[in-house]
């Protein structure tokens, strides 16, 4: 006998230990949803934490602006526009690299460094070596991953075509960058660390090669506190338009922060709906068993009452049950929910760059965490502790009143007559407690539909790729010219070695305006029967070119509110800067980015320009790929080169890596979801008709027969959850779709037949494994104990 | 007809239980027709009570989801040669209210559903615990009438479990439990009518 503890908590332990498998069911549904809700929220607040600390320390700017070419001493009228507290000029650009053992060119961004002193802003964490010394104009600094890609160390050259001049540069130093965190090559859609780098170089090597003494073509500026960037923005664009500025920025567009920040924003999001379905299931689930347990202890209130027991003490006893429960659940989800936060920030710093990741969870999120799931849980057992709470004494020890069933007009049918006792059995109950058989059917289609969000993940990444790599572009490679030039270097490209077929586009940077909203898109002006990089829409696949207007992505003319036929304003931001007035007049979805599209003759018209093009698709001969590579090192002012396949490859890889694992999680948690669901329904079905079904075992039914009619009764529910379940699984893969789009990637709503076919399967497989377990207590039925007692 | 009689605790429903297949003796075997029924496989058990044993329980045990006649038919269903539902419930007298449901049923009207479920398969056994003690004595002799109507009209061997020695008097044989064991035995050769005894 243990001392210190009361009779009530005895039986508490003593209930909870009769009820274990119930309990840990409900358990593991609590834990998983606290486990996501950790994960997303450590992750994402740590993911928030370590950028902001990188930006701090490392002095990232927050407006940037690329010009043409600019004199040194604009700087003075810069740093005086009201608001500015830094800012820093840098010679910025685009170098093709041949690294030795690597066949394809590379190219890398290529930034300069102050040639004394550290730079003011997007200041470098060296990793390895040391900074350039001054007057070397052969020392470089390249990127961590770049380097790791290939092998790179210290004291290794490499050679840069700087502006059409080669020149070999000795690696002194290893570095990372707050403005590089997601390195992404222009024009592509995922990091590749093969073919694309940073390297920093001093300043003066830079000023030589590109001809830009004492001047300079980016500017990078920090502001004051509660300065609004828009307004420093327009006064720095009035101060660089003469000298060929393309639109200052703030950080909310520079394209790795963005990426960063739509990852915080992804966490967020995840931390609100999954967890949102798992507490509710939980909630349901707490709901169900109490209602069970205190309709079973019916008389032992009456009798706790009768000796003098409060009807608040009644009602601890039992909230103390389900605060044990939850508590249980939230300590397994705190030990898996850390675990999966600290592996989703490994997951960050391995597709972002940070020199250091800060993970030191407040306890805030855990506290979040733990109200959550205690107050689901207490909400969901409230109608069951308030009913025990008011049961009458005189009342509770009477046995319940037996249900009234009433013959349905079915069972006047002819229909009936061939319906056996136990089938009938099954259906009457069905029919006499609708709403519990909705409510458990409801739950394995929550179930179903949870698992099918997760396995459709699949799918939609499968038709992201099939329609981004295969069904929109049919080049072997797109390579983009750093200054667009004249029709006729299509010409000169398509001579090139292996070249079977090439189009040319014009792609030059824009502000697309409408009403009061703008953003920064680039134009792509492209000429009708292109056949390898066609406009593409994901519905109808290419579609024609428009002769006068703009082909708009339905991404941004949401984003601007315009419908077809609207007119709206495109600022070039290259060149003369013209502003035009243009119309819609074809709106195409696409999966990423939010491309826009002219024909080349009206682009060129708008610009006042002859016909130029700077992005180039080609095919290329496999068996002559070598040569063909071999040339492209040697072509200068190649802003970039991309190979189609090694860009789906580096997607796939990327996807797999980090989706694919989370597609497993996922899919473990939705099993413990219909877990238990499925789990709670049978046993709960089981204890309240045990005395029934063991009546009918002494009239001589057999342990197939009675199962039957137990387990018949979940199998029509199940089959019954299966369209629901799918239904919902649609809807909800739909919403989380929607909540997941971004202006730089739409998931879309893809689900095979077959995945929802082996999501039911999973069901179905949980069902007949809880359906087995059952099934063996069924088997051990006590059939004498049950008979003497009444219910 | 038969009655055991004793104080709780005696084995009068362990011995029921063994007869009918329900629970298993430490030692000892139970015989039927020449076969052994204790050891043999569950569904031997289960065929045994299915096609030999008819139960009536204290707290009647009706499934409520079904109808009197369809309780009834719930065996009827699966005997070989039963009688129709309707003909077993005219035997214990209540022919007129076949598509009640056990909620719409009085207790003694209940018990007489069981007792028509227990007799409708046409059982060699009838086997009886306190048929009658959760009823007032008024619907406990309607309830034994309905008893000793199946025992003289139909010979089905019945063995009724009671607390209360008055019921022995409609017995043939009463067997008196002590301590696990039969005391005595009795045999009854001038056994009353049911409506003639009263409690």
């Amino acid at each position: 006998m243990v001392t210190g503890v009361s009779s009530l908590n005895r039986k508490l332990l003593r209930d909870l230990w009769r009820l274990k498998m119930q309990v840990v069911a409900i358990a593991l549904v609590i834990a998983s949803g606290v486990a996501l809700l950790i994960m997303a929220l450590t992750s994402g607040e740590a993911l928030k934490e370590t950028t902001n600390a990188y930006y701090e320390r490392y002095a990232f700017a927050e407006v940037f602006a690329s010009v043409k070419r600019a004199p040194e001493r604009l700087m003075d009228k810069i740093t005086q526009i009201s608001g500015v507290k830094r800012a820093q000029s840098r010679i910025v650009d685009i170098a093709t690299l041949d690294v030795y053992g690597f066949a394809e060119p590379a190219t890398a961004r290529v930034v300069s460094l102050p040639s004394s002193g550290r730079p003011a802003l997007n200041q470098i964490a060296l990793r390895q070596g040391r900074m350039p010394k001054r007057e070397r104009l052969d020392e470089g600094v390249v990127g961590e991953r770049f380097a790791a890609a290939h092998g790179l160390r210290l004291g290794d050259q490499i050679s840069v075509l700087l502006n059409g001049r080669r020149r070999a540069v000795s690696i002194v130093g290893v570095a990372l960058a707050p403005e590089f965190i997601y390195v992404i090559a222009p024009g592509s859609i995922m990091p590749d660390d093969l073919r694309f780098g940073v390297v920093w170089m001093n300043r003066d090597a830079l000023a030589g090669a590109f001809d830009m003494e004492e001047a300079f073509n980016d500017v990078t500026l920090s502001l004051t506190r509660g300065t609004d960037p828009d307004t420093v923005i327009e006064k720095l664009d009035a101060i660089l338009a003469r000298y060929g500025g393309v639109g200052a920025y703030a950080r909310d567009r520079q394209i790795s922060n963005r990426f960063v920040q739509n990852e915080i924003a992804q966490a967020d999001t995840m931390a609100l709906i999954l967890p949102a379905i798992f507490m509710a299931v939980a909630a349901f689930l707490t709901n169900m068993i109490m209602t069970r347990l205190t309709a079973t202890e019916r008389d032992q209130i009456g009798l706790f009452k009768a000796f003098g027991y409060s009807n608040a003490m009644i009602a601890w006893h039992y909230v103390k049950m389900v605060l044990v429960i939850a508590a249980l659940g939230i300590g397994l989800g705190f030990g898996v929910g850390s675990w999966l936060g600290q592996y989703m920030l490994q997951m960050y710093g391995e597709n972002y760059q940070f020199p250091f990741l800060i993970y030191r969870p407040g306890p805030q999120s855990f506290a979040i965490a733990a109200l959550v799931s205690i107050a689901t849980t207490l909400v969901g057992s409230m109608t069951a502790v308030r009913a025990a709470a008011a049961l009458p004494p005189a009342e509770a020890m009477r046995p319940p009143a037996p249900p009234v069933y009433r013959r349905s007009w079915l069972a006047k049918t002819k229909l009936a007559n061939m319906i056996d006792a136990p089938t009938r059995m099954i259906l009457r109950r069905l029919g006499r407690w609708p709403i519990s058989a909705a409510f458990s059917m409801l739950g394995i289609a929550l179930s179903l539909a949870v698992l099918l969000l997760a396995l459709q993940w699949h799918d939609a990444i499968q038709e992201i790729i099939q329609d981004y790599f295969f069904r929109s572009q049919h080049q072997d490679v797109s390579i983009a010219l750093f200054e667009a030039a004249p029709e006729r270097v299509l010409h000169d490209i398509s001579a090139l070695p292996g070249v079977m077929a090439a189009e040319g586009q014009r792609i030059v940077s824009a502000r697309i305006r409408h009403a009061n909203v703008s953003r920064r898109q680039a134009v792509i002006g492209t000429t009708e029967g292109a056949t390898l990089a066609p406009i593409h829409d994901v519905m109808q696949g290419a579609i024609a070119v428009p002769p006068g207007g703009v082909a708009i992505s339905s991404t941004l003319a949401d984003v601007l509110g315009i419908a077809r036929g609207d007119a709206f304003f495109i600022d070039i931001l290259e060149g003369r800067r013209p502003t035009a007035s243009v119309h819609v007049t074809a709106i195409f979805e696409t999966y990423m980015d939010t491309p826009v599209y002219m024909h080349l003759d009206t682009l060129s018209r708008i610009m006042r320009e002859r016909r130029l093009m700077n992005l180039f698709h080609l095919r290329v001969d496999p068996t002559q790929r070598p040569q063909f590579l071999a040339a492209l090192k040697e072509t200068p002012r190649l802003s970039a080169v991309n190979f189609r396949k090694a860009g789906m490859q580096m997607f796939r890889e990327t996807i797999e890596k980090n989706i694919m694992v989370f597609i497993g999680f996922y899919t473990i948690f939705s099993c413990s979801l219909a877990f238990g669901v499925i789990y709670n329904t049978l046993r709960i079905a089981l204890a309240e008709r045990s005395r029934e079904l063991a009546t009918l075992r002494v009239l001589g039914f057999s342990r197939a027969e009675i199962s039957y009619i137990l387990l018949g009764e979940s199998g029509i529910l199940t089959v019954a959850a299966l369209p629901v379940g799918i239904v919902c699984g649609i809807l909800l893969s739909g919403y989380i779709a929607e909540q997941f789009s971004t202006e730089l990637f739409r998931v879309p709503l893809m689900i095979k037949d077959a995945t929802a076919g082996i999501a039911a399967i999973g069901v179905l497989l949980t069902v007949g494994i809880c359906a087995i377990i059952v099934r063996r207590r069924l088997d051990r039925l006590n059939l004498i104990e049950v008979l003497k007692t009444r219910e | 007809m038969l009655v055991l009689l004793g104080p709780s605790g005696s084995g009068k429903s362990t011995l029921l239980n063994i007869l009918g297949g329900l629970d298993v003796p430490t030692s000892g075997t139970v015989r039927f027709r020449d076969a052994d029924i204790i050891g043999t496989s569950e569904s031997n058990m289960t065929r045994y009570r299915r096609d030999h044993v008819g139960f009536v329980f204290q707290f009647y045990n009706l499934i409520p989801s079904l109808t009197a006649r369809e309780n009834v038919a719930l065996v009827t269903e699966i005997a070989g040669d039963p009688f129709s539902p309707e003909e077993a419930l005219g035997l214990v007298g209540l022919g007129a209210r076949l598509d009640h449901f056990p909620a719409q049923l009085s207790g003694g009207e209940q018990q007489r559903v069981a007792i028509a479920r227990a007799i409708a398969k046409r059982p060699d056994i009838l086997l009886c615990d306190e048929p009658t003690g959760a009823l007032d004595s008024e619907t406990g002799l309607l309830v034994l009438e309905a008893l000793e109507r199946v025992n003289r009209e139909l010979g089905t061997t019945t063995a009724v479990i009671t607390h209360n020695a008055v019921i022995a008097d409609m017995a043939d044989r009463v067997f008196r439990f002590a301590d696990g064991r039969i005391e005595r035995t009795i045999v009854n050769d001038d056994k009353c009518a049911a409506r003639e005894m009263s409690w």
